[in-house]
């Protein structure tokens, strides 16, 4: 699809070689917008007309039209070749469909259950009404202690295995910090649940075992990348602060973790964008609650995906209201995401330490 | 000559004066490090302790006392059929789109634009889950619907479109699709970093001898990410396995065991079940849940070691 703007190197060889002339700079989009023309034209003229049938016939029209001119022209090795160009770049569009419909949707349907009650009011004793201010509360509690349980763990655990680690303690804490990223995260939650209901009695429900499942999930991601941008701290920095008599500590808190300072930071806001919308470990932990409750350690709580999830599962008899309020609940968690992950890369590409 | 040796006494002096509050600095420090090395070591062996304790009633209980009236095993078998389906369907999907999407972002598309369309694909994975699920039964599903009535009409013959075609889109086709767009990024994230790191002298050699791009990434670029992509597709595998939000969502369970993909009724998977009735269960039935999530950990802990073991053995080479 990109020949024409991106010529091969050898592409005066390979013209020799298959002996032919080429196709014009413009001929893969004349191919591109003709099939799609003439696809939209016959479905149009059937009554069959639809964007989707249309991009599905016209890719494949074009595909054949594509394939058959270059073979004509150019050999069938260069016709072969601009089929499979064709079908990578297709996989990339399709790839690319659900990110924008999502996106498109989560904002069509998310704003009409937008407004000031949404965010500034629970849903206690309200019958259809009510906001989403005990789950905004909750994801901000629930999220907090578990990030304040997973950064020091997980940033120590980073420091000790780019600075200290040695041998089988060292071996075994990557692989199972491997482990750790793959366990489901249903599976942390049933694990925070196990471990409270042993000490704390049957059918128990708390902020803390939400946090508690959600470390599980969020310290390998810390360590991942705490440990990734401790390893391009160059050496020759400590070295210099050995040479100066600086204790090994001294030298980690004023040398090695200033210069890895925005990475660490874009690190953890990259976890927790990761935690902070999860729904099963919490659906398990930490219940489904209708009032404002802040304290992590005394009754149920419930996040943004929570209260999203319990909207659409029991709408009650308004039904499309609590709809509206479940994608209004996925929009603002969707924006909670976005704005972390954007501002993740902004505070690496604007703090991050130039090293020489 | 007296220089050195003031500086050789002084040296002395500092780290005879200062060097017990260093070293105890020093110690504190590397033990607070070990401390948490050992911390996530029992972490995690609390998270198989903690759920084998808690399953293990299940595994003994008889089947009188167990929901359903059916032994662990009974319970458990169609979930895990239902989650082994789910999963490889969209890895099925996944895995050869996210090689055309790798491959997209390091050799078609123009560097310039590159980064960014990466980015964009990541940006698949930041996406909660919850919205997927969300996504998928009030968006997917019902456009699903009629190329599902199209694949019962014309394609009925095989077992897998047999049908009736569901009139929701609550199916196995559309939570596997669902599955495969979250496992994307994950599988094509794999691929595309073996694929930037093919040897730039074989892939210029090959055009040398007049290879056209298509013959290059065949004989150069597949060749060599083939293990990276065969470990990134068992690591989106181990993810699709256990994602919960999305299935418990899209899907309509009957527990039924079948390979009819566009059905009303579809075999649920472990985690879907864990996440529908785990809030309304107490006494044995909360065990024989979390027994169940012991098995799905078992089944995703094998898959991603297996995932990982295939990334060593290629890191050794």
């Amino acid at each position: 699809m990109e020949s024409a703007s991106h010529p091969v190197p050898a592409s005066g060889g390979l013209r020799l070689a298959s002996g032919g002339g080429s196709l014009p700079a413009w001929g893969t989009w004349a191919v591109l917008g003709g099939s799609a023309a003439a696809t939209a034209a016959v479905l149009l003229a059937t009554g069959a007309f639809t964007v989707a049938l249309t991009l599905v016939f016209g890719t494949l029209l074009s595909a054949v039209v594509l394939y058959a001119w270059s073979r004509a022209v150019e050999g069938s090795r260069r016709a072969k070749d601009r089929l499979m160009t064709l079908a990578i770049a297709t996989a990339f569009g399709l790839a690319m469909i659900p990110l924008f419909s999502l996106v498109f949707e989560v904002v069509k349907r998310g704003v009409p259950g937008l407004s000031w009650e949404f965010f500034s009011s629970d849903a206690r004793g309200v019958v259809g009404g009510g906001g989403a201010a005990h789950a905004i509360v909750g994801t901000l509690v629930i999220t907090g202690v578990a990030a304040v349980i997973s950064v020091p763990i997980g940033i120590m655990a980073a420091i000790y295995l780019n600075e200290y680690g040695t041998g089988r303690l060292r071996r075994a804490l990557t692989f199972f910090v491997d482990v750790m990223t793959g366990i489901p995260s249903i599976v942390a939650g049933l694990f925070a649940y196990a471990l409270f209901e042993l000490f704390l009695g049957p059918g128990i429900r708390l902020g803390v075992m939400g946090s508690v499942a959600l470390s599980v999930l969020m310290i390998p991601i810390v360590i991942r990348s705490c440990e990734e941008v401790l390893k391009i701290v160059p050496n020759h920095l400590r070295e210099a602060a050995y040479a100066l008599g600086t204790p090994k500590w001294r030298t980690i808190t004023k040398v090695v973790l200033p210069t890895a300072f925005a990475g660490i930071v874009t690190g953890v806001m990259i976890a927790i964008a990761r935690i902070v919308g999860e729904t099963a470990p919490l659906l398990v932990t930490t219940g489904v609650v209708d009032s404002m409750n802040s304290d992590p350690f005394n009754g149920r709580m419930q996040n943004l995906a929570v209260y999203a999830y319990n909207e659409y599962r029991s709408p009650g008899v308004m039904k499309q209201a609590a709809y509206d309020k479940a994608w209004a609940a996925a929009l603002t968690l969707i924006a909670i995401v976005m704005v972390l992950n954007i501002a993740a890369r902004f505070v690496y590409r604007r703090y991050k330490t130039e090293i020489r | 000559m007296a220089s050195v040796d003031t500086t050789t006494n002084a040296g002395q002096l500092l780290a005879a004066a200062s060097g017990g509050r260093r070293r105890l600095g020093d110690r504190v420090f590397s033990r607070t490090a070990v401390l948490a090395a050992v911390t996530i070591l029992l972490l995690l062996a609390g998270v198989a302790l903690f759920l084998l304790s808690e399953g293990f009633p299940a595994l003994t209980a008889s089947a009188s006392e167990l929901p359903g009236g059916k032994s662990f095993v009974d319970y458990v078998a169609p979930l895990a059929f239902g989650t082994v389906l789910a999963a490889g369907l969209a890895a099925l999907v996944a895995v050869p789109l996210a090689v055309g999407v790798a491959l997209f972002i390091t050799h078609v598309a123009p560097p310039r634009i590159a980064l960014t369309l990466g980015y964009l694909v990541d940006l698949l994975a930041a996406i909660p889950s919850i919205i997927y699920g969300l996504w998928g039964i009030f968006v997917l599903g019902p456009a699903a619907v009629p190329v599902m009535k199209w694949l019962e009409e014309h394609l009925g013959f095989i077992p897998i479109f047999e049908g009736p075609a569901s009139v929701t889109g609550r199916t196995m086709l559309v939570a596997g699709l669902v599955l495969a767009v979250m496992i994307l990024p994950i599988v094509s994230a794999v691929a595309r970093e073996a694929f930037a790191q093919t040897p730039r002298k074989l892939q210029e050699g090959a055009q040398a001898l007049g290879a056209t791009r298509w013959e290059m990434i065949r004989m150069t670029v597949l060749p060599f990410g083939k293990s990276s992509v065969i470990s990134g597709a068992m690591l989106g595998l181990g993810r699709a396995l256990g994602e919960t939000m999305a299935v418990t969502i899209i899907l309509s369970v009957s527990g039924a065991v079948t390979f009819n993909l566009i059905g009303q009724a579809n075999p649920s998977t472990i985690a879907a079940n864990i996440a529908l009735d785990f809030p309304e269960s107490s006494g044995l039935a909360i065990n024989a849940l979390i027994a169940t999530g012991l098995v799905l950990f078992a089944i995703t802990l094998v898959t991603n070691m297996a995932a990982r073991a295939v990334i060593a053995r290629q890191n050794q080479e």
